[in-house]
């Protein structure tokens, strides 16, 4: 038996030295590119997820109205549209969809599919979770919660075929950028009647065999777990500027599993790259190893009901107390130091408040009744991602350090986690958050009171007040310095403790030409190619 | 003997009642729902999803109601993977688990048995050391230790066999998982049969049969493994199952498309149909194996048949 058993092992490894071509080497040769996606998606039809990792797969088999650009984050290249203008005030845009944009079917993709779309998203039964991101459209939102029953009242019509208007709720300069978000890509009406009514939820048309889309790729399989694998669309209206034959979108979650399948040879870029390997692979394999900028912040999000925590005076201590360059120097290695909120993101750079100034925290401690941290109540920080631990004990041990205060750490797990946050049943909670696109609103709105993503408690009608200034400006130059100030509120108010900048830790072979940093990090897959 | 099984059976039945209302209950008991997530969905479009899916009903109702759908073979819709039927998920996901769940079996099999004879063989040789060391090392050694470590050398280093992936029809792929996996059985096993045999081999029809002049080799074989691996049979059955359906960090550093991994992020989601169904064929699949190693018990041990 054991004879046997040897024969087959050594069998088998003769085999594995016959084929010593690896998985990326192969893919070169066929065009495909292979790419890892951290998770499984909850579905592809992009009016019912909510996640980043599906709205990679999504950007390979649809197009916005304004496509994305492989190097810049301000270019406005024409998508599914040519052109595009609104009036002076910002509230009426006019879309002139192409006259050669096909479905992957070969089915014109015209004004009103973009139509049925924003109906089909906003109608009160079909419940899509991400339907805020429609609320800019005048009356969105009254239709969405079903005080008005007639769609023609909504901001959204088709004056042509290839004419598409909207008039919006508010001024939004920045709504070309918008439409490059998935919530806003058209849908195809003649497949989605297929497989069922508009308003019913995740009918098959989503999946291989039935998906129909406007982008460079086709939906070619979907196994849980393993992969999905895109194909070239051949209706696409600049399919001959596509580099790629498709694209495998590997749902690898476990990022250690990630970085050894990267290393490998069996991924082209990986998803994300742990800290603790950043070291060793900039010391062995530099020429892998990308640090780039991404629009997200981790913060320490405060339960401002609760005792101590509800004085501004101590919140200001206790971010003044956070060495925010040290964290980034040793624990989120390739992140940058948090200033304020918002990370710089085009026009927009908000006030660097934020800093470190130990005799500034301690002072401001002891005007709130906690001399040298006497008496300040025993709190703990909520944490569930592994990965912040490190950090999280980097500041307990900071503000031990300069405040003489104690604080424990509560790992949850992940529902939990998210629960207690909304419930406000914790006293801080080490917590992230990821711009959607490119306009500090993303980062800003959220923060008013009894918004689903506050979770502190805090509430301020100064500050609501100049976010309903801002929303009404349509100079956007005064809209930004609005902005501005609100974040400076907040910043003072500090509800939250910014303490760093994300920054995309990633593995990436040198072969993969045409992907270049990008804040949002949408990469336009029709031009990237395989060059090696 | 027939009843003593039929009974067997019926126990199984009442166990996986059990083992259903149990876990029903228990997702429920769990503090978050199936639409919590990182990015708050608005409160009227979660109260809206809760009641698509039925989970405003009071528990009573939810519970009757997928009972009964149970019974009937239809466990529902993932909450997680929404809209996928859980028969496809299982469908997709549980062949890759019985795969790798066999070929880890076998090498628990071929490595465990051999070893424990030989070291039994040559009791308190260095052979018989240096093999039970090795056996305790493997049963300690957890697979989140192995299994990096194999693809860390032959994945990464030696790009002999792919790191991660399961391609049914590359075996390529199968070797470094169900090394991985099977490893703490083969260990565990070697132990049994080491122990099993020894007690064989002091039996008088075994001093016997060398005083008659067999070999040693056929003594061994002929005469002593039949008895010598009653003990680890009634391991093998169970182990079995567990194999098939522990092998969670396995199929998470490897990435195998199993079914564990489904379980695990069900569990991290509340998606209580998926984790109901992934319990239910757990249990089982260990009552099915327990059946089956008192019946195979049965066939080596005639002592158990005259009782």
């Amino acid at each position: 038996m054991l004879r046997s058993l040897t024969t087959l092992l050594a069998a088998a490894l003769v085999l594995a030295s016959c084929s010593r071509e690896t998985q990326v080497e192969r893919a070169n040769r066929e065009g495909i590119l292979i790419l890892g996606n951290s998770g499984e998606p909850k579905a592809l039809d992009p009016q019912l997820v909510t996640g980043v990792l599906e709205s990679k797969i999504i950007g390979a088999l649809m197009e916005g109205l304004v496509a994305d650009d492989p190097k810049s984050d301000d270019a406005l290249p024409p998508g599914a549209a040519l052109s595009w203008e609104h009036n002076e005030a910002m509230t009426e845009w006019t879309f002139h969809l192409r006259p050669d944009g096909k479905w992957s079917d070969g089915t014109p993709v015209t004004a009103s599919d973009y139509v049925f779309s924003y109906q089909r998203m906003l109608h009160p039964e079909f419940i899509a979770p991400y339907v805020e991101m429609l609320y800019f459209i005048d009356q969105a939102e009254a239709f969405n919660k079903g005080e008005i029953d007639d769609f023609t009242k909504v901001g959204v019509w088709a004056e042509d075929d290839f004419t598409l208007k909207l008039r919006l709720r508010e001024p939004v300069p920045y709504l070309p950028s918008l439409t490059r978000h998935y919530t806003w890509f058209a849908v195809p009406r003649h497949i989605i009647l297929i497989h069922g009514k508009m308003t019913d939820r995740f009918t098959p048309w989503a999946l291989p065999g039935n998906f129909v889309g406007n982008g460079p790729f086709r939906l070619k399989s979907w196994e849980f777990h393993k992969a999905i694998e895109v194909d070239r669309n051949p209706h696409y209206w600049d399919k001959e500027n596509v580099g790629l034959n498709g694209i495998r979108f590997l749902p690898i979650e476990n990022p250690y599993t990630e970085a050894r399948a990267f290393l490998a040879g069996q991924l082209h870029s990986s998803y994300t790259l742990p800290s603790d390997f950043i070291d060793s692979v900039a010391a062995k394999q530099p020429e892998f190893l990308r640090q780039e900028p991404y629009v997200g912040t981790v913060f320490m999000r405060l339960n401002t009901t609760r005792k101590g925590l509800d004085d501004p005076r101590v919140r200001r201590a206790l971010s003044l107390a956070i060495d925010r360059k040290a964290i980034t120097e040793h624990v989120l290695e390739g992140y940058f130091p948090a200033t304020s909120l918002t990370p710089k993101m085009g026009q927009y750079e908000p006030e660097k408040v934020l800093g470190f100034d130990p005799d500034a925290a301690r002072k401001l401690l002891a005007d709130a009744g906690y001399p040298d941290g006497k008496d300040f109540p025993r709190f703990s920080i909520l944490i569930s991602r592994p990965a912040a631990r490190a950090s999280t004990e980097a500041i307990q041990a900071m503000w031990r350090e300069h405040l003489n205060i104690i604080v424990d750490i509560q790992n949850k797990d992940w529902g939990s986690y998210i629960t207690a946050q909304q419930t406000l049943d914790f006293d801080i909670a080490s917590a992230g958050w990821i711009g959607d696109y490119l306009d500090p609103t993303t980062f800003l709105l959220m923060w008013t009171k009894g918004n689903g993503n506050n979770n502190t408690g805090w509430g301020s009608e100064a500050y609501e007040k100049l976010l309903d200034e801002a929303a009404h400006q349509s100079d956007n130059t005064r809209r930004l310095e609005i902005f501005r100030q609100a974040e400076r509120l907040l910043m003072e108010e500090q509800p939250i403790i910014p303490t760093a900048f994300y920054s995309r830790n990633y593995l990436h072979r040198p072969e993969v030409k045409g992907w270049y940093p990008l804040l949002l990090d949408n990469h336009p897959y029709k031009s990237i190619r395989l060059e090696p | 003997m027939l009843r003593n099984l039929i009974q067997r059976l019926l126990q199984g039945i009442v166990v996986l009642f059990v083992l259903f209302t149990l876990t029903f209950f228990l997702v429920k008991a769990m503090p978050y729902g199936p639409f919590q997530q990182e990015k708050a969905i608005p409160e009227h479009i979660r109260a809206k999803v809760t009641a698509y899916y039925g989970l405003d009903q009071p528990l009573h109702v939810q519970y009757g109601r997928r009972l009964a759908n149970f019974i009937q073979g239809d466990p529902g819709l993932s909450l997680r993977l929404e809209g996928r039927p859980v028969t496809e998920i299982i469908a997709q996901a549980f062949p890759t688990s019985l795969q790798l769940g066999i070929a880890a079996m076998l090498i628990a099999l071929c490595v465990g048995i051999p070893l424990g004879t030989l070291a039994a063989a040559k009791k308190n040789s260095l052979i018989d050391f240096g093999s039970m060391a090795l056996a305790m090392i493997g049963i300690c050694l957890p697979s989140f230790v192995i299994g990096p470590v194999l693809a860390e050398f032959f994945g990464q280093r030696l790009k002999l066999l792919p790191a991660v992936g399961w391609e049914p029809a590359d075996l390529r792929s199968w070797i470094l998982p169900a090394i991985t996996l099977g490893l703490g059985t083969a260990a565990y096993l070697s132990r049994l049969t080491r122990a099993g045999m020894l007690e064989t081999l002091s039996q008088d029809f075994v001093r016997t049969a060398r005083a008659k002049g067999v070999p040693g080799t056929r003594i061994l074989v002929r005469h002593c493994l039949r008895g010598g691996l009653i003990p680890a049979v009634a391991y093998v059955g169970p182990a079995f199952a567990g194999l098939i359906s522990g092998s969670v960090v396995v199929e998470t550093v490897f990435q195998l498309p199993g079914l564990g991994q489904h379980f695990i992020k069900a569990i991290e989601t509340s998606d209580e149909p998926v984790i109901l169904a992934c319990v239910m064929l757990y249990g089982s699949l260990i009552i099915l194996a327990n059946f089956l190693t008192d019946l195979v018990s049965l066939w080596l041990n005639p002592r158990l048949r005259t009782r």
